[in-house]
């Protein structure tokens, strides 16, 4: 027994306390160009201001605090279903080192306006080169991991941790081409309405593969794991899986509606936005379902009431994504804030809660601990980034569908009635609100910090050893 | 037949494909598999005192 191999548990470790780290970094960022919006004094530097900032924030929290919840959480997940430790662990500690190091990189060039300017892949080729190195290390790892497992099944989970990584390699090739020109700066392949297609076929697969795969990944795997109960339909997580594969990669075009690009291709993603409303929503009744009969756990457990939360907002949002793509509710919706408050509908109420929820789980079993240091604390969490949330998005969407009427509303003789400055007026409070909000959330995440470390201050790092799969599995 | 022919009957395959996962998923015979992957997650202890709890009786 003693001799008994274990699970890499150490890159988990790593990956799952980097999730806090680059969290609270993140949604600083974020914070900060909030207060920029209702404070412009707050531009003090070049190097400070909010356009410098604003892709900062999008990538540490996209790419590094959303990236390292998803390879801790799917490296976790892939060995403990699989029954097997992690394929090269050698080329598994490199995923973490280049990707703490993609990171610092990001950090370093972005606010110094070193910027390929496409949206989420603003970094520059040499960084995108690295990002390449180990996105392939990351597929090695884990798909090795999925060949050396030790039962029949691959867990419906790895189905999605797997398709996002597929797919994400797939997106940052194509939409990352460039000609380098000198070290810090190059130029795309595409151009024109290409381009605009392509940034946009990958700006939206990112959200669907990036943000929604990897971590519905996390939802089958955490979800009945802390409620006790296996997956409601797992012939239904079979259906929404394949369905989100074959849908997502068309729905690009909605955010170019009454552009250059061809009306054919506009209304084609409209139609597979609507349609994705389906299996989104056939996923989260799948999640939710899965508490029936344990609806009770909800009352006094904060990681279930993180993950349940979760799996509402993911509704809401992807309810809310697909009647923003249709193109008359576009022309009220877009370049308002009102997609900035779908956008964080889906990022705070979605994506970092689930990834708080898997954290909470992880943290205290990679240490050899019973629970977190303070239940408590995670309920204050809990709550203060609820409150947070919900003032964040309610304001988003009274500035968005104000200034959309605002933008539109014409005189009888059919001159404009508001000039664009007095949109930007009325906003003022609600981006006040959305600070208010945004503050909140980082609070909750500083609480969280606070709650890790007096879990894991003192404590041994825990490998828990492989086990043999039971015998109806084997 | 020119490339936009080759378009249509690929996303004509595209959804046949999906449509026959669906069938298959919800077929009688794949029931008994998928009941049993659906219990990976329940097929292992994963906290340091898990398996003496279970020696004692108490699920963990």
């Amino acid at each position: 027994m003693d001799n008994q191999a274990t699970y890499n548990y150490k890159v988990v470790r790593q990956f799952a306390v980097m999730t806090v780290v680059w969290g609270i970094v993140g949604m600083l960022v974020g914070v900060i160009i909030a207060a920029q919006l209702v404070w412009p004094d707050l531009n003090v530097h070049e190097w400070l201001s909010y356009g410098r900032l604003r892709p900062l924030h999008t990538n540490a929290v996209i790419f590094a605090f959303g990236g390292c919840a998803l390879f801790a959480t799917s490296y976790y997940v892939v060995q403990r279903t699989g029954h097997t430790p992690l394929f090269a662990p050698g080329l598994a500690a490199f995923t973490f080192w280049g990707w703490q190091l993609v990171i610092v990189l990001a950090a370093v060039t972005l606010p110094l306006g070193i910027t390929s300017s496409k949206e989420y892949a603003e970094l520059e080729w040499p960084i995108d080169i690295l990002i390449t190195l180990v996105w392939v290390s990351y597929a090695v790892v884990f798909f090795g991991t999925i060949m050396k497992r030790k039962v029949p099944h691959i867990y419906v989970a790895n189905w999605f941790y797997g398709g996002f990584i597929l797919t994400v390699a797939i997106l940052h090739l194509v939409n990352s081409c460039a000609i380098p020109v000198t070290l810090t700066k190059s130029y795309s392949c595409y151009a024109g309405v290409q381009d605009a297609m392509i940034q946009w076929w990958y700006g939206h697969n990112a959200v669907g593969f990036f943000l929604t795969a990897g971590f519905l990944g996390m939802m089958y795997y955490f979800v009945p794991k802390q409620a006790g109960r296996p997956v409601y339909s797992y012939r239904l997580s079979v259906v929404h899986f394949w369905a989100l594969i074959f849908t997502y990669m068309w729905a690009g075009p909605h955010h170019l509606h009454y552009t250059a690009l061809p009306d054919w291709a506009q209304s084609v993603g409209m139609v597979f936005s609507l349609i994705l409303l389906a299996p989104s929503w056939g996923g989260m009744i799948n999640g939710i379902m899965t508490m029936s009969g344990a609806w009770h756990k909800l009352r006094d457990d904060p990681i279930l009431k993180f993950l349940i939360t979760s799996l509402s907002f993911y509704g809401m949002s992807t309810f809310e994504g697909p009647m923003m793509s249709i193109k008359t509710v576009n022309a009220l919706s877009h370049y308002t804030d009102w997609t900035v408050g779908h956008v964080h509908s889906g990022a705070l109420g979605w994506v970092a809660f689930i990834s708080i929820g898997s954290i909470y789980y992880l943290i205290p079993r990679l240490f050899g601990r019973e629970q977190m240091y303070s239940v408590k604390l995670m309920t204050v969490h809990f709550w203060i980034a609820t409150i947070g949330v919900v003032l964040y998005i309610a304001a988003m969407w009274i500035a968005g569908v104000m200034q959309g009427l605002m933008w539109r509303a014409t005189n009888p003789d059919g001159t404009l009635t508001y000039a664009f400055v007095e949109s930007v007026k009325s906003t003022y409070p609600f981006w006040t609100i959305r600070f208010l909000g945004g503050l909140m959330f980082l609070v909750g995440m500083l609480l969280m910090a606070w709650n890790v470390w007096k879990t894991v201050a003192g404590q041994k790092p825990y490998d828990a050893p492989v086990l043999a799969p039971a015998g109806s599995h084997a | 037949m020119d490339i936009n022919d080759i378009r249509s009957i690929l996303t004509v395959l595209a959804f046949a494909t999906f449509m026959g996962i669906v069938v298959w998923a919800y077929s009688r015979r794949r029931r008994a598999a998928f009941d049993e992957a659906a219990n990976l997650p329940f097929t292992e202890d994963e906290l340091p005192g898990a398996a003496r709890q279970r020696k004692e009786g108490k699920a963990s």
